[in-house]
């Protein structure tokens, strides 16, 4: 197994939450990815956006100006 | 460097690729057919004709003995919903089992509130298998019917529907078989089981597009219409006529992927034969297994003594996030699984596996021994280096 990193994960209460973000931070050029929600988040199925850590509150930020719901945010390795 | 190799083994979320057969059915119909059952104009009619078509199969297939008695849905979800929501009143009481996907799980718990309706749930042994022995056991002067998976979409372990059968038949009560995993790849003979209702979905094991799906219902069993509205027939008729198939089925008919449902029975059972596909994909699944098992790491869920079973493997390795490995293996290796809880919350509270999930891989007639291996190599490289 890899080396885990220090990542900023989004988890969402829907798919629909998920791709708006995915498409919100493609649009603006921020990076990152979709992966499964890591477990120590969330015990469901789902979709979760790992990025960047360092600038939960500005993500935040970014998701509400854009609409865009979220469930919580965590810094944890993945 | 080249591009990345594609593998998908998430088989029994859907069956990704199709035969082409179903593309190219689904693409003439979305070009030829009219509104089923709406008008007798030539279009129309191709449609109706198709549907129809598409019921004969399905009673053949389950052995069913009336294609008016075939109901399309969208899904088995949505067969489920209409037949467990539809069947029940005030103070009965129905047997499930810890196997069971949310499709059951939720409507069963949903009418235990709205409508009164207790239901007991079968455990099963350490491997995930069911219980069977519990079933009378647990039986009650006020239950009125078995409601069980045929295959579990987490182990892939099959239950005996022959012996659960008996159960009912000696019990007169009715048998429900939620066949999602299992249509198109276990026989289903619903006259020798004693099955009352098989709920499957088009689009894993019979390979037909998504947005298909629905019930086989033996004669004589009235399900209360989820859903009521325009039938093209007996439209001064206030409520949803009392015939079958239109006492189930309303709206427009999703014709264009009936289409691709048509043509991939046709596929199944006349061209290849659903006995070369389940053993197609059972070998693959068993060389998977072979090809990991020595391996200290990892643990395995599911028996996997028998062929008679649904060609998916769940592993974890170590105790490793089932979504990191499953996370790793799409991003490093072009492999599709899925990690987690798999919609289906009791048989991972079953096998202990709530926290962590499990990575399931599935197989199709589509995978290849090249596929298998290659997933192997990535686990087992997985697996090596914690």
């Amino acid at each position: 197994m890899r080396q885990k990193e220090l990542r900023l994960i989004t988890t969402f209460h829907t798919t629909a939450d998920a791709l708006a973000c995915e498409r919100a931070c493609k649009e603006q050029g921020f990076s990152g990815r979709i992966i499964p929600v890591p477990r120590q988040l969330s015990a469901g199925c789902g979709l979760a956006w790992s990025c960047e850590p360092g600038k939960e509150e500005e993500f935040a930020e970014f998701l509400k100006e854009h609409g865009v719901e979220f469930d919580e945010m965590a810094t944890i390795l993945f | 460097m080249g591009e990345m190799r594609r593998v998908y083994l998430d088989n029994a979320a859907t069956t990704m690729q199709k035969p082409p057969c179903v593309v190219e059915a689904v693409t003439a119909a979305l070009t030829s057919f009219g509104n089923s059952g709406r008008d007798t104009g030539g279009h129309a009619l191709d449609a109706s004709r198709v549907i129809y078509d598409a019921r004969c199969l399905i009673s053949d297939l389950f052995n069913l003995g009336n294609p008016k008695q075939v109901v399309f849905t969208c899904n088995s979800t949505e067969a489920l919903n209409m037949a467990i929501r539809g069947l029940f009143h005030r103070g009965d009481h129905v047997i499930s089992s810890v196997m069971e996907h949310n499709a059951v799980l939720r409507p069963l718990y949903d009418i235990e509130e709205d409508q009164g309706v207790s239901h007991t749930f079968i455990g099963v042994d350490e491997k995930g298998r069911l219980l069977v022995s519990e079933i009378e056991k647990n039986i009650r002067p006020e239950t009125k019917a078995l409601i069980f998976t045929h295959a579990s979409n987490v182990t892939g372990n099959a239950n005996d529907l022959h012996a659960i059968g008996k159960i009912a038949k000696k019990h007169g009560l009715l048998f429900i078989v939620d066949a999602s995993q299992t249509a198109g790849v276990l026989p289903i003979d619903m006259q020798d089981m004693n099955i009352d209702i098989v709920a499957f979905t088009g689009h894993k094991g019979l390979y037909g597009p998504q947005g298909t799906g629905g019930m086989a219902i033996r004669e004589g069993i009235d399900i209360h219409p989820l859903k009521s509205g325009g039938t093209g027939v007996l439209s001064y008729l206030k409520h949803q006529p009392e015939e079958m198939p239109t006492h189930l089925e309303c709206g427009t008919m999703n014709a264009h992927g009936l289409a691709g449902l048509h043509a991939s029975l046709n596929w199944l059972v006349k061209e290849v034969g659903i006995d070369q596909v389940h053993a197609h994909e059972i070998a693959l699944a068993k060389r998977f297994y072979e090809g990991l098992k020595d391996m200290e790491a990892i643990r395995f869920y599911g028996d996997y003594d028998t062929d008679q079973r649904a060609a998916i493997v769940s592993l974890n390795i170590a105790d490793y996030d089932s979504s990191e490995v499953s996370d790793q293996l799409e991003s490093d290796y072009g492999i599709s699984t899925r990690p987690g809880a798999h919609c289906a919350p009791l048989i991972h509270e079953a096998m202990g596996t709530v926290n962590q999930g499990m990575v399931r891989f599935a197989f199709s007639w589509f995978n290849t021994e090249e596929d298998v291996d290659y997933a192997v190599k990535a686990v087992r490289e997985l697996a090596t280096d914690i």
